[in-house]
Parts: structure tokens; C-alpha cells; sequence
């Protein structure tokens, strides 16, 4: 793809993103107009704080607002972060949770659903820290699995992130199987759900992912040489080993903050890269902000779906993922397959 | 002198693959490394590029010590065709060839205006021009190797180094990718070492040929002092007809069927 035609993706996308922001905001038990949305959102940014704000804005700014963004923020990057992981395992299975950061995170937080560690200290931050660590936890463990003589193998990261994942599963059911009655709080995580989420989540994702976004775009054309193989990125001057590690850490510690904060959402990080790739091709400095748009607009309306099916009840956002997502994943395998076998 | 190695060694598993090689390879040469399979050519190739450590020993690139030199000064100076079976592709011919222009970029990701001009050079060169916008994973094997000297080309490289690059092609596309090589290091008075399996196609491209057996290098020189019956029978335990040909006067290996199978028979008595 030319420049050209990416600068009108990444146009088209971008304004489609903020034609779902202002469309989502809109979206809800109390019905509010695109217009008023927007008249809103102007002034708030205008005027500084709105004294005096009418019930509208009021829970346009504090209720859907930062709930829409961070939707926005946690798609954008989860698609980012599966797509590093896909470039640089080389495998198309691939998604930011093959690592196990997934599963660290759901034993790190069920832990503190059931034992109440540190809610004093750290108050209603508790249980995404823990999350976090979690996740770092579980990473760091593949890392050193995977790790051989100071080369990381694709073939050894893959089972190690298996070997994890399938350890830290037991681990939760575990936990689970000791306190049944904290089995719902647990799920519910586990599915993901962005309810009552304010401006403060916003702001402790926001650095994760600007930053790591900015980041693996700098690191695109490193991303790139991974397609042609390991040998071939040496002999083109890529220190594979040291790239791969620092890309890994580098899309785990994304995953891990959108996952503390969201919980497991799944199938964005899997199937966003994929879409992009077949309609965009290959090239990691487009697919990446690409992604990230895509990303953002898809989980947008996901939630959005989610908060208004069963209004006024709210379904997991995963549920609205892996039922957009599911279908879409398995007629990819049924395509590889016939690929494969004739 | 462009490359010089000396007293190369290196253990893979436990077991000592090359042993005490050293050679040297003058600009605008290009040398060919024949032996049977097993006896380290692939080896020694990773550790002439940098790809891999050598256990003892060293390598110089233009008097420098190839050890002191990092994976992106490397790349500016020696290009590499390995075989190497990757998966899908999505990436278009020009995207492959740009990433050729890899170790001569800083870490901001677009091509600046040389580097363009670079890679459209280099596609007109290679006659792929038609293929630019193709996606790579779509063509045909000989047209996925002259990408990949396309590729290597862009690098703008003093050395050339080749793994077998016409394994995998049909006769034409071996002759037309060894024509091209001859092409390019005549016009750019490019150095190249390739690996080989034919020894006709050796004797017919090659300055000098190199004989390598259990790790070791037995023979070397032009090919009218290498290819001869008593090397082939030693290296390879064939025992061959060594003919002329007719029009490039160079050695040609003719071999008999069910010579090599009679031969093995008679080693194992």
C-alpha cells in the first residue's frame, strides 16, 4: 500500500472513530441527541469546568464520557499490542494474552476479590495492581522458560506461554473451587466490563497506550524484517534476540495495563490485526495505526452493544467480542486449513 | 584483501563441525565452497557473515575484526541469501526490497528520498518492475529469489554471500539468477561467496572453488585445478568423467548411474 492510500485509511478511520465516540456517548438509558453530545463536549473544553452543568452534560461528562474513551484506549491497545505479538512470533494464532499476561492477571485479581489484600492501603486501585502484577509475573515467567542461552525461540515462547497459562488456570480454579460465593465478582472480571470505570482509568491507561503505541511504531520496520524469518532479520542487521525481548515487554506491559483496568477482553487483539492485515497488507507502519483505529471504533460499539441489549442490565463486554469475534476467528482457520490440506 | 579468516573453529553439540580454516577472498572475487552434505559449508558460511560465533579464530572484514562490528554495520557491508522456508507473506515485492535499505536507516520508519530512489534502481535492474505491487507470498520460487538478490541488492554490499541459491529452482531460473550475480559483481565489482551443490554450475561461475570435507578445507584453487577425478572420488567417493566443455573450456563432471550406490556397497565389505 502507497502512502497515499494510507493516509486515507488512517482519514477514513479516524473520522469513523470520532463519529462512534460521539455516537456512543449518545447511546444509553437516558437518550441524548449527537448534537447535544457535541455542544457539551465543546464547551466543557472551552469554558474549563461548567459550573452549573445541566443533567445532560453532567452525565455526558462524568458517566459516559470517560467510560467511551477508555473503551476507545483499551481496543486501540489491545489491537496494537496483538499486533506486535503476531509480527513477532510469526504466528497468526497469536493474541496479546499468548504470553499467559491473561491469566497472571486473573489469578493476581481473584486473589484480592477473595482475600481483600491491601484494600486499605490502595482502596478501589487494589484490585488492578494486583492484576498488574499478576501479569508481570506470569510474563516474566515464560520469558525465563522460553529463554535459551540468551535466545528466545518462537517455537519454546509459544509452549512456555502454554505451560503458564495452563499452571495459572488451575491456579484460578483453585481459588475459585475454595470461595464459590465470590465465583460471580470473579467472572464477571474475567469477562471484562468497563461499568463505572471514571476519568481517573482514563488516565492511568492513557501513558500505556500513547506511549506503547508510539513506541512499536517506531519499531515498525524492526517489525517488518521479523516476517522474512530470524536468519534473514540477522543478516539485514536486526539484533533479533534483544528486538523481540524488548517488543515483548514492551506489548505485555500494554496488555497487562488494559487488562487491569478492563479485565479480559478477549478477541480484539486477535482479530483486529487480521482484518487490517488481509485489507491493508502486511506493513507494520500502517498496520499498526491502523490497527489502533480499528481497535478503538470496534470495541466502541461492542460496548455499546453491550450496555444496550439486555438494557437495563449489562452484558460482559467479552461476550460481545467473542460473539463478533468467534465466527470471524473460525472462518479464518477454516481458510488456512484448505490452504494447508488442498 | 576484503575477507580473511584465520584459524577457524567451531563446536556445535559437542562435536567439532569446522576445524582450523583459514582463507582469504580478494575484492571483486568470486569463490565458490563445494562438499558433501555434512561437511560444514553452511557452518562456515554463519561464521564468514557474523551470523555465528567461532569458537577459535577470527575474521576481518577490510582489517577489521568482523567480532567488533554490529548486526547493522554488518548488514551495510555484506548481504546474505540463506535458505530459509518462512510462512505467509503479506507484504508487497517493493516492501520486501525496501526492507533492504534496513541497516542504512535510523529508527525513524518511512525511506528517505535516496533510499526510494535506491529500491526503484534496483527493481529496474532485476527486471521486476512488473511485480512491485504484487504480494510476495503469490509468486512462483524463481521469482521469490530474484525478489530476495533484489532485496540483497538494495543493501548496497561490498560482499554477497549465497546458500545454495539455486536449490529449489528449474534450470532456467538457476542459470538466470547465477547470469544476474555475474552481471552485478562485473558492473559493481562486487565480492561474492556462494555455496554450491552443482559442481558444473561451479566450475562454469566461480574465480576459485573451495573443497570442504569433514570441516576441513582439502583443496582449493581455480576450478581447472579442483575439479578433477581424484577430488571427486576422495571428497564425494564418486568416481567421475571429468570432460571439457566445448565452448567455456572450464571442467565438467560427468557421473555414471548406480555408481555411487555399487561404491557404498563396496566400502561397507
Amino acid at each position: 500500500m502507497s502512502k497515499g492510500q494510507a493516509f486515507v485509511w488512517g482519514g477514513g478511520l479516524f473520522l469513523c472513530l470520532l463519529f462512534s465516540l460521539a455516537a456512543a456517548v449518545s447511546v444509553g438509558s437516558a437518550e441524548i441527541g449527537i448534537g447535544t453530545v457535541w455542544r457539551v463536549i465543546v464547551d466543557h473544553v472551552l469554558t474549563g469546568n461548567g459550573a452549573g452543568m445541566n443533567p445532560d452534560a453532567v452525565i455526558i461528562w462524568e458517566l459516559r464520557l470517560p467510560r467511551v474513551i477508555l473503551v476507545a484506549l483499551i481496543g486501540g491497545t489491545l489491537a496494537v499490542a496483538g499486533t506486535v505479538f503476531q509480527g513477532i512470533l510469526r504466528n497468526p494464532l497469536a493474541d496479546p494474552y499468548v504470553l499467559g499476561v491473561s491469566s497472571g492477571a486473573a489469578v493476581g485479581s481473584a486473589l484480592i476479590v477473595i482475600t481483600g489484600w491491601g484494600l486499605s492501603l490502595l482502596g478501589s486501585w487494589s484490585l488492578p495492581l494486583a492484576a498488574f502484577a499478576g501479569a508481570a509475573v506470569s510474563v516474566l515467567l515464560v520469558l525465563r522458560l522460553a529463554q535459551i542461552r540468551k535466545h528466545l525461540q518462537v517455537t519454546s515462547l509459544i509452549l512456555a506461554g502454554v505451560v503458564v497459562q495452563a499452571f495459572f488456570g488451575a491456579v484460578l480454579t483453585l481459588i475459585i473451587s475454595l470461595s464459590p460465593e465470590e465465583l460471580n465478582r470473579i467472572q464477571f472480571w474475567l469477562m471484562g466490563s468497563l461499568a463505572l470505570r471514571e476519568w481517573q482509568h482514563v488516565e492511568a491507561v492513557l501513558p500505556f497506550c500513547v506511549g506503547g503505541f508510539a513506541l512499536c511504531w517506531l519499531f515498525s520496520r524492526e517489525l517488518n524484517l521479523f516476517a522474512l524469518g530470524d536468519r534473514s532479520a540477522t543478516h539485514l542487521g536486526l539484533s533479533v534476540s534483544q528486538v523481540r525481548l524488548g517488543l515483548i515487554l514492551l506489548a505485555s506491559l500494554m496488555t497487562g495495563a488494559a487488562v487491569s483496568v478492563a479485565g479480559m477482553i478477549g478477541f480484539v487483539g486477535l482479530v483486529i490485526p487480521h482484518i487490517m492485515r488481509m485489507l491493508t497488507g502486511g506493513d507494520h507502519r500502517t498496520l499498526i495505526p491502523l490497527s489502533l483505529l480499528a481497535g478503538a471504533i470496534f470495541l466502541i460499539w461492542a460496548d455499546a452493544l453491550a450496555r444496550v441489549v439486555l438494557e437495563p442490565r449489562e452484558l460482559p463486554l467479552g461476550v460481545i467480542t467473542a460473539f463478533v469475534g468467534a465466527p470471524f476467528f473460525a472462518v479464518i482457520l477454516r481458510k488456512h486449513q484448505h490452504k494447508w490440506h488442498g | 584483501m576484503l575477507l580473511r579468516a584465520e584459524g577457524l573453529g567451531k563446536r556445535l553439540g559437542g562435536r567439532w563441525v569446522l576445524h582450523e580454516i583459514s582463507l582469504e577472498v580478494a575484492s571483486g572475487e568470486m569463490v565458490g565452497i563445494i562438499g558433501p552434505n555434512g561437511s560444514g559449508k553452511s557452518t562456515l558460511l554463519s561464521c564468514l557473515v557474523g551470523e555465528k560465533k567461532a569458537d577459535t579464530g577470527q575474521v576481518w572484514l577490510r582489517d577489521r575484526p568482523l567480532a567488533e562490528m554490529g548486526a547493522k554495520e554488518r548488514a551495510r557491508q555484506i548481504a546474505v541469501l540463506a535458505q530459509e522456508e518462512v510462512g505467509e507473506i503479506y507484504f508487497t515485492v517493493k516492501g520486501i526490497v525496501e526492507m533492504g535499505r534496513h541497516p542504512h536507516l535510523g529508527h525513524w520508519p518511512w525511506l528517505g528520498e535516496r533510499d526510494e530512489r535506491i529500491v526503484a534502481d534496483v527493481l529496474r535492474q532485476t527486471d521486476s518492475q512488473h511485480l512491485a505491487e504484487r504480494i510476495f507470498a503469490g509468486l512462483s520460487g524463481g521469482e521469490k529469489q530474484r525478489v530476495s538478490l533484489a532485496r540483497a541488492l538494495a543493501q548496497e554490499p561490498v560482499l554477497l554471500v549465497l546458500d545454495e541459491p539455486t536449490a529449489y529452482l528449474d534450470l532456467k531460473y538457476q542459470f538466470a539468477l547465477l547470469n544476474w550475480i555475474k552481471q552485478w559483481q562485473a558492473s559493481c565489482g562486487l565480492t561474492v561467496i556462494m555455496v554450491l551443490h552443482d559442481l558444473n554450475l561451479a566450475a562454469q561461475y566461480c574465480d576459485r572453488l573451495l573443497v570442504l570435507k569433514h570441516g576441513r578445507i582439502v583443496r582449493q584453487g581455480t576450478p581447472h585445478e579442483v575439479i578433477v577425478p581424484e577430488m571427486v572420488e576422495a571428497v564425494y567417493g564418486m568416481s567421475p568423467i571429468v570432460v571439457e566443455h566445448p565452448l567455456l573450456g572450464v571442467p565438467q563432471v560427468l557421473l555414471t548411474a548406480m555408481q555411487a550406490q555399487e561404491n557404498g556397497e563396496e566400502r561397507e565389505r
